[in-house]
């Protein structure tokens, strides 16, 4: 890929990325965020993290589709970051617009109410990934103990979905396309496996007859 | 009984102008305020006009109102706008934002209610002799939802207690139940959720008797837009909203508590009763703050009040009742 057209499709990213927060943002100054400005701000915050994570995770399954998408990797890190950036932001809007910074709130919350529980639990899980998302990280971890910690945004990405119907009413099926589309990119991951060792297999076979 | 002499100040005049009364309504409101200053005797006669079962969509149109002691002073009113277009009504879908959208389909004319068991004979009321049966009256309300949203509303309607008492129940009737209008036609976004439909909610009969309990046909003055329960709701405002049924199309009188959609859909989240109650909270977050609709993010917080504020009135209809059990 040309280096020109990267910088394009990062700066569309970075664009396409900050436009949930520049809404929120611009809402927020001019108020106009609704009838319910603090569920809005915690439902988009919510949603793009979750979207965030499903498009992170599609990366490596698309990429593997063509060798044509290698690139495609390039974008991960980004998204990903991304992705923590608005798990933090849906925390700050709990912790200030639900919670109003009463500690012990946040605590009976977190004990008593299992969505509450779920999403922290989610958070948790990324700030690792995030903590160790830089170059230097990879370096010093090595790939492979790397790789394998960052197997986390499966949890992660797992949690927020249950977190998401935890949180809606009873009978509604809002999550439902993330939990299709997230469960489809986790079983892509052993079929694709599985589909390239039975085409390795035959190749092997074919040399050996 | 508490309700008044008709007045002849309009209802726009007590809610705040600018909120509400643009040119167009001021016109409309000028206009009917001149048929009425000419018509003030046959009011209700006038009504009836309005009333054209021909006409799909009322919304808009001014209702004749007077004012009442049971009214909520003190309390800034919610928008017209988020009152119309934040709104839960699942059966037009299930966003907030879709009933606005999509509740123009429910028919409005003609419309009736049946009234159903433990009453001297069952009857059928037509929603414009509903609307004759006793002076509309302006009573602002607080509204609490069990997602602890709240809004102010300035309802249209009188005593539930008046139009019960035009259904003859018997003395076996302990409970009513209020059925919703539903066809899966009209609304397909009924599927979007797994709620069986129709929409049913019930009150013990003394709550149902309660002055404060409204038969409502209309907010700031005006007919209910369709997605707000037209043309016929009722409105509790010592309970969570979902317990106000809307576009009410039977009334059923009965012995045994009725089964009612959210109790049946989840009972540990929503009780039969479910009073505004600071003191239990929803399993999945706490009654003890609301967020005020229309309020910049930073102060829509405020503290619920037990019965949502009503309790000198209602508090003591639950004499003696565990209502952290019964709740």
């Amino acid at each position: 890929m040309k280096r020109s057209t990267l910088i394009l499709l990062k700066t569309l990213t970075w664009v396409a990325c900050l436009w949930p927060i520049g809404q929120l943002a611009w809402g927020a100054v001019t108020n106009s965020l609704g009838a319910d400005p603090t569920a809005r701000i915690a439902l988009s915050t919510g949603y793009t993290t979750l979207m965030l994570l499903t498009i992170t995770l599609a990366i490596t399954p698309v990429r593997r589709l063509s060798p044509g998408l290698g690139w495609l990797i390039k974008f991960r890190r980004l998204l990903g970051l991304f992705a923590f950036f608005y798990g933090s932001v849906h925390m700050v809007t709990y912790v200030a617009l639900y919670a109003a910074f009463d500690v012990n709130a946040m605590m009976a919350d977190i004990a008593k109410r299992r969505f509450i529980t779920m999403g922290v639990a989610a958070w948790l899980l990324l700030v690792p990934l995030a903590a160790t998302s830089t170059n230097w990280a990879i370096r010093k971890l090595g790939g492979k103990r790397w790789n394998r910690l960052h197997k986390l945004i499966y949890v992660a990405a797992v949690c927020g979905v249950i977190h998401y119907w935890w949180q809606v009413k009873s009978g509604v099926l809002a999550p439902a396309p993330f939990t299709v589309v997230i469960a489809a990119l986790l079983l892509a991951r052993p079929v694709q496996g599985w589909l390239q060792r039975r085409k390795v297999q035959a190749v092997a076979m074919d040399q050996a007859s | 009984m508490l309700i008044g002499k008709p007045s002849d100040i309009p209802s726009s005049a007590i809610t705040p102008k600018e909120q509400h009364l643009n040119r167009r309504r001021f016109l409309r409101g000028a206009i009917s305020g001149a048929v009425a200053a000419g018509a003030a005797a046959v009011g209700a006669e006038r009504l009836a006009e309005v009333y054209s079962p021909r006409i799909g969509a009322l919304a808009g149109t001014k209702l004749e109102t007077v004012k009442s002691p049971l009214t909520t002073t003190g309390e800034e009113l919610t928008p017209e706008e988020y009152i119309t277009h934040y709104n839960n009504f699942y059966e037009f879908g299930v966003d907030k934002d879709q009933p606005a959208k999509n509740a123009g389909a429910l028919p409005i004319r003609p419309w009736t209610i049946k009234v159903e068991g433990k009453v001297a004979k069952p009857l059928t009321f037509d929603i414009d002799t509903l609307l004759k049966l006793r002076p509309l009256e302006d009573r602002v309300y607080r509204h609490r939802c069990v997602e602890a949203w709240s809004m102010v509303i300035p309802w249209v309607g009188y005593s539930l207690s008046e139009f019960i008492k035009q259904c003859q129940p018997l003395a076996s009737a302990k409970y009513v139940q209020f059925l919703s209008y539903y066809d899966k036609r009209v609304e397909k976004w009924a599927s979007e959720s797994t709620i069986s439909w129709p929409y049913s909610e019930g009150l013990r009969m003394d709550e149902a008797m309660h002055p404060l309990a409204l038969l409502t046909f209309g907010l700031y003055g005006e007919v209910l837009p369709n997605q707000d329960g037209a043309p016929v709701r009722i409105v509790v405002p010592w309970k969570y909203g979902f317990k106000s049924a809307k576009s009410i199309v039977a009334v059923r009188f009965l012995d045994k508590q009725p089964s009612t959609t959210w109790n049946d859909q989840a009972p540990n989240e929503y009780g039969f009763y479910s009073n505004v109650n600071p003191e239990v909270d929803h399993p999945r977050w706490s009654q003890k703050t609301e967020r005020r609709v229309g309020l910049p993010f930073y102060s829509q917080r405020r503290t619920t009040l037990m019965f949502n504020g009503y309790g000198d009135q209602v508090a003591s209809l639950y004499t003696g009742m565990n209502l952290k059990k019964n709740f």
